[in-house]
Order: structure tokens, then sequence, then C-alpha cells
């Protein structure tokens, strides 16, 4: 299987200090892969790294096979003005950036595509809605309907889930199976440790260090559970710095 | 035949209420030429700044311009050209400052903002005051909206006809910018290009707007329209529509008002937006104060 991404050692954070610390491994193209830690593990972070937001500290992240455009990504708070006058069609239409870019109009085959994804995520109806008038899961039904147009081949989704009922998660994550089916690589950070073991295949456990990482089975036993659970989420302005030499691991 | 006569004498009196200042003189005609290219190209801008949830910013880049513009007035005094060049010079380092500043450190585009105007100010009054010259000032302060001649008419015309175009160039960047800016940057670099160029054409526009009504009046026919617009479109586009229908409307009333009334003619058109604006925010369709006043029941669903 050929991987997507490759992390070599690397190392992200903010202001030298590491919020994602010596992550090696790599990520196979078409995985479904669940990223869980404590809150402050650096799952958000690791994201951030992955999507080219921040830079790494130290190592290396791989995704040769990857363009920018290639990836899609779903932030925990998107910075969305939700006072803006636009339209849920508008919004969504945003996912066709790639075809359309800053002038390109949207053609038949685009429309009908705008549809679907609208009909997929059951906000068919809502089209002329602004998005002001919308609820949470909503604005996150129409967020992945967005995704579906991004026509991405790595989907990254931070806490996709949260805040949001039964009814809709499950709903949103039939889409996350489809892509999976599609081959499409997904990686997702989750809270929920039964929802992971009864549908990822592969988790990541992360606290800072990365705990555990491979089969979703071996990975989230008790034991390792409670080694993320204590490790500290200090941020100690007077920290030494790293002994791990840069060229290990 | 009581009554004909009586429409007769009315309709000459209306004509020459509303139309006849402008079919006996000229400079009327140019004013109203100048408020509204004026109009068509600051109401666009100013949904921007709006939406932007930057309206004070106008105000605060009418201070920054007006040392470019009194510089070039000092070198080669009351000249189109040298003030016109020293306003957009000055506008346009304090406008790239500002948003380079705000990318890339902690500070946020108001706090830069103000920092580099009130540079651009103080740096300014330095250098008037250093001159020693009691200079004029007041064509840059307050305009001349009755006395525009062609070269400067040409200008405002251009400048207007510039801002529509790259307005139109960069108004898919510049609506995805305003609504979810992460998204733009995981998919595009074309937001920090649209946001520049977007400052540049606020710059722009308050120098056409000085000549016209002055530093201080010029930020009024590019705001009071904007949020005119806001009460009566949930679209931007229909917004924009409004902005630029409000502030053509508000010059040719101030222009009529200030020949009949013998007031100054500046104010008059921004006095005539800010009714508007009164009556929009009293009265507006969307989120009006009577509207949300009145007993209305709640709806099934």
């Amino acid at each position: 299987m050929t991987a997507a991404l490759q992390f070599s050692n690397l190392t992200l954070g903010y202001d030298r200090h590491p919020a994602v610390h010596h992550l090696s491994g790599a990520v196979n193209a078409g995985a479904l892969m669940a990223v869980v830690g404590p809150n402050g593990a650096g799952k958000s972070t690791l994201f951030k790294g992955i999507v080219g937001m921040i830079k790494p500290l130290a190592g290396r992240i791989e995704r040769d096979a990857l363009a920018a455009r290639d990836i899609a990504y779903l932030p925990q708070a998107a910075e969305i003005d939700r006072s803006f006058p636009i339209n849920v069609f508008d919004m969504v239409a945003m996912g066709l950036w790639r075809h359309t870019g800053v002038f390109g109009g949207i053609d038949r085959h685009s429309r009908r595509r705008l549809d679907e994804a609208i009909a997929a995520v059951g906000l068919t109806g809502f089209e002329g809605r602004a998005i002001g008038t919308l609820s949470g899961g909503q604005m996150q039904r129409m967020l992945f309907a967005r995704l579906l147009l991004q026509d991405a081949r790595l989907i990254v989704l931070d806490e996709p889930f949260n805040a949001v009922d039964a009814k809709t998660s499950a709903d949103l994550f039939d889409l996350v199976r489809r892509w999976h089916g599609e081959k499409r690589t997904v990686l997702t950070a989750l809270h929920d440790i039964d929802f992971v073991r009864a549908n990822f295949p592969e988790t990541l456990l992360l606290a800072r260090e990365p705990v555990a990482w491979g089969d979703t089975a071996t990975v989230l036993t008790a034991e390792n559970l409670l080694t993320a659970r204590r490790m500290c989420e200090a941020f100690d302005e007077n920290a030494a710095e790293c002994a791990v030499p840069p060229a290990a691991a | 035949m009581r009554s004909a006569a009586g429409g007769g004498l009315m309709e000459i009196f209306m004509y020459d209420l509303l139309f006849g200042p402008f079919v006996e003189f000229e400079f009327m005609r140019r004013a109203l030429a100048g408020t509204t290219a004026l109009a068509l190209g600051a109401g666009p801008i100013g949904v921007f700044l709006m939406l932007r949830r930057m309206s004070l910013v106008g105000d605060a880049m009418a201070h920054a311009i007006l040392p470019g513009a009194a510089i070039g007035f000092l070198v080669s005094g009351l000249s189109l050209f040298a003030m016109t060049a020293g306003g957009l010079i000055a506008g346009c380092v304090v406008a790239l400052l500002t948003g380079l500043v705000a990318r890339m450190t902690e500070l946020k585009e108001d706090a830069a903002l103000a920092t580099f105007y009130l540079l651009s100010l103080a740096l300014g009054v330095t250098i008037v005051s250093m001159r020693g010259t009691n200079i004029d000032l007041l064509h840059v302060l307050f305009g001349s909206v009755l006395a525009l001649d062609n070269q400067t008419l040409l200008m405002i015309a251009g400048n207007a006809t510039i801002t529509l175009i790259v307005l139109a160039l960069i108004y898919r960047p510049l609506v995805i910018e305003c609504v979810d800016p992460g998204f733009l940057r995981s998919v595009s670099g074309a937001g920090a290009p649209a946001h520049l160029a977007f400052l540049a054409l606020v710059v722009l526009n308050l120098v056409s707007g000085f000549h016209a009504l002055g530093t201080l009046l010029a930020v009024g026919i590019m705001m009071l329209p904007a949020a005119t617009g806001r009460f009566w479109a949930r679209d931007v586009t229909l917004m924009i529509v409004i902005a630029a229908v409000c502030g053509t409307f508000s010059g040719y009333a101030g222009l009529l008002i200030s020949y009949h009334a013998g007031v100054p003619s500046g104010p008059a058109v921004i006095l005539v937006a800010g009714v508007l604006y009164l009556l929009s925010l009293l009265f507006g369709h969307v989120g009006g104060l009577v509207r949300q006043m009145l007993p209305q029941r709640h709806l099934e669903a």
C-alpha cells in the first residue's frame, strides 16, 4: 500500500513549545483513521500541520502525492461569520473552487453535483436560507456538503461530531463511510471512544507524544488510555531544550 | 380649465424645482456627474467595509490621506495631480503596512491601522507646520463639489470605473474571505491579494471623495448608503445595488437642496444620505426598529 502521508520525527507546536512531539509513521492511502486523545493532546495541531497551516518545529511531513487542492479540511471551530448575508447554496458552492477558481461559472454538471451534495446531507429545500438561520446541526451538514464537492483525496475532520445530535452524526458518518468506500484517506479527531471502536479500523492515540498507533483494538486498551490521560498538558515557560537529537527516531 | 392651468403651473414649478438648476447651470451638471460617479464606486466599497466590520476604517484612512494631500498642496499648490498622488501614496502606504502587520504579527487589523494612520497624520501636520505657511486646506477638508473642473471630473469617473472593474475581479475571494477566511486559505492564496486590492480601492475612492466632498465627508457617501442597504436586503448583491442607488439619489437631492436653500453642497449631500439611513433604520424591511416593535404573532413553523 502506498502512503498518503509520512511523518518523520515530526514535532509541531507554537513558539518553540511542542504540541505534537516526535511523531513518526505513515498513513496509508485509503485509510480511515481516528485520532484520539485528551484535550490538549495535539490533535488539532497535527491536523493544522498536515494541511500546511503551520510549519513543523522539527522533522518532516511528506505528502508528495498530494497537492494542496487534494486536501479538504474541516476545522474544529470554523471561523465562519454567520451574520454575513450569504445563503446555503452559495456557501456549499465554495466547495467547487477547484473547478471554478476566481472567475469560473457553475455549469450544468457542477450544478447537478451541487444539488446532489445538498441532497446527500439532507438540506434540500434549504438552498435559499441565510446561513445565520441554520441550527448547529444544519450548519455542520452544510459544511459536509461543501466537503463533498471538494472531491479531495485526503479529508481531515477535526471533531466533526461535536455538539451535533445522534441523528446528524449518524447521517454525516454515512458520508465518511462513503468516502472510505471511494478509497479516499480520511483522518478524524474524535472523543467518543466507543464510536471509534465500532467504526474506525485504525487509530492514533496521541498525548503530545504518540502513545500508540495501529489497529484500533490494540491501540485503545485500558492501559494505553490511562497512559494518555496521565500525560500532562504542561506548557512550561522555562522548559529546557528537547534532549532528543533531531536526527533520532 | 382652471384645473388644467393649475396643473400646468404645477408642472412648471416641479420642473424648475427638480431639474431647473441642472438644465440652467453647467456647474450643477458637473456636480451631479461627480456625485453620481462617486456614489457608484463608493457605495459598493462601503458595503464590503461594513460586512467586514471595517466601517470605521474609511474614516481612519481619510485621516491617513490628509497629510499626503497636504504635502502635495505644499509642493505644487492646488494641483489636482500633486494632491491626488500625495493622497494615494499616503493612503496606500498606510493600507499596505496595516495589512502586512495584521497578517504577520499578533496585532489585529484595527490596532495596526490605528498606529499607522496616527503616525501618518502626525507626520503630515509636522510637515505642514514646519513650512509655516497659512495654507488654505479648506478645499481638502470640505471639498468643492460645485467647482469640479474637467480633469477632476475625469479622475473621479475614472476611479469609479476602476473600482467597479477591480471589485468585479476580486468579488469571489473577497466574499469568501468575509464569510469563511479559513476555508479560502485552505483552497487558495487569493485572500491576501484580494484584501490588499480592496484596501487600495478604499483609498482610491476616498481620494476621489476628497476633491468633491472633502476628506471628512468623503467617508459619508461610502458608509451611509451601505448601512442603509443593510436594512433592505438580505444578500450582498442587492445591498450593493441599494447602496449605489441611495448614494446617487443623495447626490442629486443634496445638490438640489443646496441650490434652493443656499446651504453648502457637500454637507447637504451627506445629510440626505443620513436622512435615508435614519428612515431605513426606523422602517427598514430587514431588522428596522419599527418592524421589530410591531406586535406580530409568531408563526406556526
